[in-house]
């Protein structure tokens, strides 16, 4: 039971991180009709980032602002040099030329970091237990569902309450009309890329001191995150948010759970090789559950 | 509107007469080394005239072709693991198999648009990846290493290089020809009817779901044969062969090449393929420069080799 609970929290904790990214994705998805392979790579820098920036200052908290100012600016530069070209072309332009931009940074790691990976230890602070109602839950991941948390907050103040919220989400149910009313697109454009990776780059840094920090990090995640938005419906912060969530308890929880579930229908030898197969389809299994009964997703965007 | 085959062409006479000459050339340089990269080139050539049947005249970008060369090689490498060393038995299997996935993905893609459809086809790929590196009976991440090609006894000996070599340019030429009666016959119209304007399609009357999803179909049982030939090839199954990085490099030969022309992914495949290795030679960290070319090549370069051959040719 308490091991359950404790693989939840762990869940929930993957979930937000996956929505950090996915939101990124989808906004990006839905304002700017960008394609973004490259959106793993701005987290995988993220974290390289964070892992420099922390030996460097010697402190968790000021390394860890540091890069996410760094994700920041690389996304405002990569968005200005490599993609305002590709807007307004189709899809599969997006994908080749975000795919090329993988293949970049992939090796650009390579040829900085080295091909060995990195480590960004727990700070110390944060290295002990939380007692939450009797379960000692590691403080650190506990401080990522907070910060997620309200971050999440944060971009639904943003979006539905402020004025360059407004904005977005004019942008995103019509982009021509929007910017014939005097809204400065390219701004907005430039503006939305800049938040996508910065949410991308502080999912990276938060999650490098719990996982080895390596080249090609960003690739996994970020088909985790394409499923996330599929289930979510494309467009949809609310959407995936929600999936997010879902699919982070699901994944968690098969991995954890599902070998010894097997065990008990299976002899164990059979549940042995199907487990760990089986756990990894889940949630792709859950992706073509929701596609087979809703197309466009749990939470449509309207007018799309 | 007739696509043409247009075997004439000059510029395609010499590639193709190139590639029938060159077990020669290894014969008398001894040079093993570019018969098995152009053993490659042609397995993975195979592969991209698949896709570009449904990703240049269907339209659908599917990001995750490279799971049925997965698939394929998969059910090769599984069979000879397991004592089925008859390719009478392992190459049906790989194509049944691999059409079998693409029925049912191409059931739930097909009925998403655009990017949903190139997330939902780069997922379920990368879900075979992990069931792939999940089979520790097969390898696991490791991979299967296969002990002997698959046997077609007394009629052909796969073994032998330069047989073996043969045997895919011909199954490439025949897919070409395939594609080639395929896209001009009346399915072929319907599916490029349905890129252009898929409502209008079904305004006058074909039901273009079924169209795309046989379409769909056909493209991932043949890409499956390249798979088989891919695995008989490396003698070696891993899920690193159908990674989503090799999905996006079948796209890059399609596109390379031109999409929508029938000798096009072959150019694409000589042309990517033979970059890495030039490139390669040049440094280690050959992507930096492959990257941000694809990048300008997209935005610059629009139509591929066979969108410029076709410049030179009319000035």
């Amino acid at each position: 039971m308490l091991l359950l609970v404790e693989q939840c929290l762990n869940g929930l904790q993957f979930g937000l991180l996956l929505f950090l990214l996915a939101a990124g994705l989808t906004l990006v998805f839905g304002i700017m009709d960008l394609v973004n392979l490259a959106h793993g790579s701005l987290y995988m820098m993220g974290a390289y980032f964070a892992a420099t920036f922390v030996a460097w200052t010697g402190n968790f908290f000021a390394g860890a602002f540091l890069a996410l100012a760094a994700t920041l600016l690389l996304g405002i530069v990569l968005e200005m040099l490599a993609l305002r070209p590709l807007y307004g072309r189709d899809h599969l332009d997006h994908v080749l030329g975000t795919f090329g931009l993988i293949l970049f940074f992939n090796e650009l790691v390579r040829l900085v970091w080295g091909p060995a990976g990195l480590s960004l230890p727990v700070p110390s602070a944060l290295n002990t237990a939380v007692d939450i109602f009797g379960i000692y839950y590691p403080a650190y991941r506990l401080l990522i569902i907070l910060v997620s948390l309200l971050v999440a907050l944060f971009l639904y103040v943003v979006v539905m309450r402020t004025r360059l919220g407004m904005l977005i989400r004019a942008g995103a149910s019509n982009r021509e009309m929007a910017g014939a009313l005097g809204v400065d697109i390219k701004l907005l454009f430039t503006l939305v890329f800049a938040l996508g990776a910065a949410l991308a780059g502080l999912a990276g840094l938060m999650h490098a001191p719990i996982l080895t920090v390596q080249i090609g990090m960003g690739e996994n995640i970020l088909i985790l995150a394409f499923v996330v938005i599929v289930i979510g419906g494309i467009g949809s912060i609310r959407g995936a948010f929600v999936a997010a969530v879902f699919v982070g308890v699901v994944d968690t929880l098969g991995r954890a759970f599902l070998p010894d579930l097997l065990r008990l229908a299976l002899s164990s030898t059979a549940a042995s090789t199907l487990a760990p197969a089986l756990s990894s389809m889940l949630i792709y299994l859950l992706m073509a559950i929701v596609l087979a009964l809703r197309p466009q997703g749990l939470f449509p965007v309207a007018g799309r | 509107m007739r696509a043409a085959l247009d075997v004439r062409a000059p510029f395609v006479v010499i590639v193709v007469a190139g590639l029938a000459l060159l077990p020669v050339y290894t014969a008398a340089s001894g040079d093993q080394f570019v018969l098995t990269l152009f053993t490659r080139i042609v397995i993975l050539a195979i592969a991209a005239t698949s896709l570009n049947l449904i990703l240049g005249y269907g339209g659908m970008v599917s990001f995750g072709h490279a799971a049925y060369l997965g698939i394929g090689g998969y059910a090769v490498g599984i069979l000879a693991a397991e004592g089925v060393g008859s390719g009478f038995v392992q190459w049906p299997v790989a194509l049944a198999v691999s059409g079998l996935f693409a029925l049912v993905v191409g059931a739930l893609s097909l009925r998403t648009r655009g990017v949903y459809f190139i997330m939902i086809t780069l997922a379920f790929a990368q879900m075979v990846y992990y069931v792939a590196a999940g089979l520790d009976r097969y390898g696991g991440d490791d991979g299967l290493t296969i002990y002997s090609r698959s046997r077609f006894a007394g009629l052909i000996n796969l073994s032998d290089h330069t047989q073996f070599y043969y045997l895919c340019l011909a199954l490439l030429l025949a897919s070409i020809a395939f594609t080639w009666r395929l896209i001009n016959s009346r399915f072929g119209m319907v599916i490029c009817g349905s890129r252009s304007n898929d409502r209008r399609m079904q305004a006058i009357g074909f039901p273009t779901f079924r169209y795309r999803l046989a379409a769909f179909v056909i493209a991932g049982t043949w890409c499956g044969l390249a798979g088989a030939l891919l695995a008989n090839h490396t003698e070696f199954v891993s899920p690193a062969m159908m990674y989503w990085t090799r999905s996006g490099d079948l796209i890059v030969m399609v596109v390379f090449g031109g999409m929508g022309s029938l000798f096009g992914p072959l150019f694409g495949a000589i042309s990517l393929l033979v970059l890495e290795e030039g490139l390669s030679r040049v440094t280690e960290y050959w992507q930096i420069i492959l990257g941000p070319m694809l990048l300008l090549i997209v935005l610059f370069a629009r139509g591929g080799i066979d969108g410029l051959i076709g410049r030179l040719r009319h000035g």
